[in-house]
């Protein structure tokens, strides 16, 4: 069955030390073909169908940088930063309270992420924008005090609506990150005679980011497109920017394409940034670690130069 | 001379289940002390209670002639602070059977971390020891890999490197050739026995019948809880006086 083709081995000098390589007739996959093709026309007709479309596309370049525009993508950058720092620090203050053996801060923990888990967040947001309906003024006894709709902006309704939220699942993220680290860690340091502030710092945490970082990236990015609901308590984020727009000059899809490249643009980039955090954190836990896309292009470009097929198996070595 | 170690009637319990029932004995400084038993003894429990990774529940535990844990002020005992537990645990040295290196750290970062932290040595100090030590342990080689690229044996002498660091005046060795490979196990019984050669005093738990017999100055036969027999190592391998003992000894050696 896998005669080789051409011409009989036998003319080839008797010295034979390593055996012919095999040159056989790869298998014909025909399924694989006619599922491209059929794949690549719907692509067509997709794309023709927004040709045709009723689309002003000029507006959509006119549009990308307009001022409105760009202060929108600072805002929703803002809140979505800011609110994942909150979400961050409340996170593991719940993760630490959640682990502890008081029973007090425990349970509250567990009730706080409840509440927040089991609530949508567009309903949180509404909650935080009307709280001046029935908390008329902000009394903080001797500290502070002034009316609650002075206070409660749709800048801060935005920040507490989903970074009180974030916090509910990231005190979940940090606590199955620190729990996922080998109790046999904590053991070697306090032999060695570290406190368990030491051992928490230098030893638990940073193998616990390495649990800690993917899912956190995740996040981060549900956080950045979950704050387009903000535009319904008046924080003028990038869709409600481009809406405004929208209303006005009759491009009301043509907007609606700004913003969606808008936040195809911001999470492409912290989804870069993210790779290569979470490549950091892989120090030590896998052998080698994987090569970043740029040594994977300067590698191809070095194995094309060469001439041979080595693939694309080993990484380039720790930056 | 004072006993480096001296458990007086140590008793341990996991909820309702009693793992150790009244453990009395004595370790000499500069001795290599062997605690050898089927599994389920209790004679791990024992070497963890020794720096206070497992709370005892009766008895009184001394290491250096200070008790274990607890600070004794009248007749009460008081429970010490876990600031007051890790300085106690400064002078123990402890070797796991799973070795638990810190996988994210090198070589020479695993060892030079507790001199730096612990005992606030400078880095350049401590990386120099840190570097003395691990070719001391024949790993001068290997200083920057990190512990998933060594083999198992080298792992247990990073281990040993990274306690020796912090001057132990005590090592505790708690199975430390059970998780290796057969031939690897001879690399790291060779570190341990310039070690106790060096005066160092050694509590080992351990399985390997010939390295007590060679290297030890005493043995105890644990089982259930209680120590069965003690004394010579030699006299107990090769003459032990009771049943127990006898039975356990022909099905591992």
């Amino acid at each position: 069955m896998t005669a080789p083709p051409g011409k009989a081995p036998s003319d080839a000098p008797p010295t034979a030390t390593a055996p012919e390589a095999i040159k056989a007739i790869p298998v014909r996959h025909y399924g694989r073909y006619v599922s491209a093709v059929v794949v690549i026309g719907l692509l067509l007709l997709i794309v023709k169908a927004f040709a045709e479309a009723d689309l002003t596309w000029g507006s959509v370049g006119e549009f990308f940088f307009n001022d409105q525009i760009m202060e929108g993508v600072k805002n929703t950058l803002v809140v979505s930063v800011l609110s994942m720092l909150m979400g961050l620090v409340l996170g593991i203050v719940l993760a630490v309270m959640r682990m502890s053996k008081n029973p007090v801060t425990n349970s509250v923990a567990w009730g706080y992420i409840w509440f927040f888990r089991g609530t949508p967040v567009y309903v949180q947001l509404l909650l935080w924008f009307n709280l001046a309906l029935i908390f008329p003024t902000l009394n903080l006894g001797p500290i502070y005090k002034d009316e609650m709709t002075d206070v409660m902006t749709p800048f801060m309704a935005a920040l507490l609506g989903l970074g009180l939220n974030e916090a509910a699942y990231m005190a979940e993220i940090c606590r199955a990150g620190i729990q996922s680290v080998d109790e046999g860690q904590t053991e070697a340091s306090q032999a060695l005679g570290m406190t368990n502030a030491q051992n928490m710092r230098r030893i638990v945490l940073p193998q616990a980011m390495r649990v800690i970082v993917p899912p956190t990236g995740n996040e981060f990015i549900n956080l950045l497109k979950t704050s387009a609901l903000c535009a319904v308590v008046q924080y003028e984020e990038v869709l409600r920017k481009s809406q405004n727009i929208g209303n006005t000059s009759s491009a009301v899809v043509e907007m609606l394409f700004v913003a969606t490249l808008w936040f195809l643009v911001i999470t492409t980039v912290f989804s870069i940034g993210q790779y290569y955090l979470e490549r950091h954190y892989a120090r030590g836990s896998s052998r080698q670690l994987p090569a970043t896309p740029w040594q994977r292009a300067r590698q191809l470009v070095f194995t094309f130069r060469r001439g041979t097929g080595a693939g694309s198996g080993a990484g380039g070595g720790a930056a | 001379m004072n006993a480096m170690v001296k458990a007086e009637a140590v008793h341990k319990s996991f909820g309702p289940v009693e793992v150790l029932k009244g453990i009395d004995l004595e370790v000499a400084p500069r001795e290599v002390f062997c605690i050898v038993g089927p599994s389920g003894s209790g004679k791990s429990t024992f070497l963890r209670c020794i720096n206070h990774l497992e709370k005892i529940n009766a008895g009184r535990l001394y290491v250096d002639g200070t008790l274990v844990g607890y600070r004794e002020h009248g007749n009460k005992l008081y429970e010490l602070r876990d600031r007051e537990v890790a300085a106690q645990r400064r002078d123990i040295g402890m070797v796991f059977q799973r070795f638990n290196l810190f996988p994210h750290m090198t070589a020479v970062e695993n060892v030079m971390e507790a001199p730096v932290l612990v005992k606030g040595e400078t880095k350049a100090k401590a990386q120099k020891s840190a570097r003395a030590l691990l070719d001391r342990v024949g790993l001068g080689e290997k200083c920057d890999s990190y512990p998933a690229q060594l083999s198992g044996g080298q792992q247990q002498r990073v281990a040993i490197a990274r306690a020796l660091a912090m001057e132990p005046k005590l090592m505790l060795f708690d199975e430390p050739t059970s998780a290796l490979d057969p031939e690897l196990v001879g690399e790291v019984l060779d570190v341990m026995r310039d070690l106790a050669q060096d005066g160092m005093t050694m509590v080992v738990v351990t399985h390997e019948m010939g390295f007590a017999r060679e290297v030890g100055d005493s043995l105890v036969f644990m089982d259930d809880g209680v120590v069965v027999e003690s004394g010579n190592p030699r006299d107990v391998l090769n003459n032990p006086q009771h049943e127990r003992t006898k039975s356990f000894l022909s099905k591992v050696l």
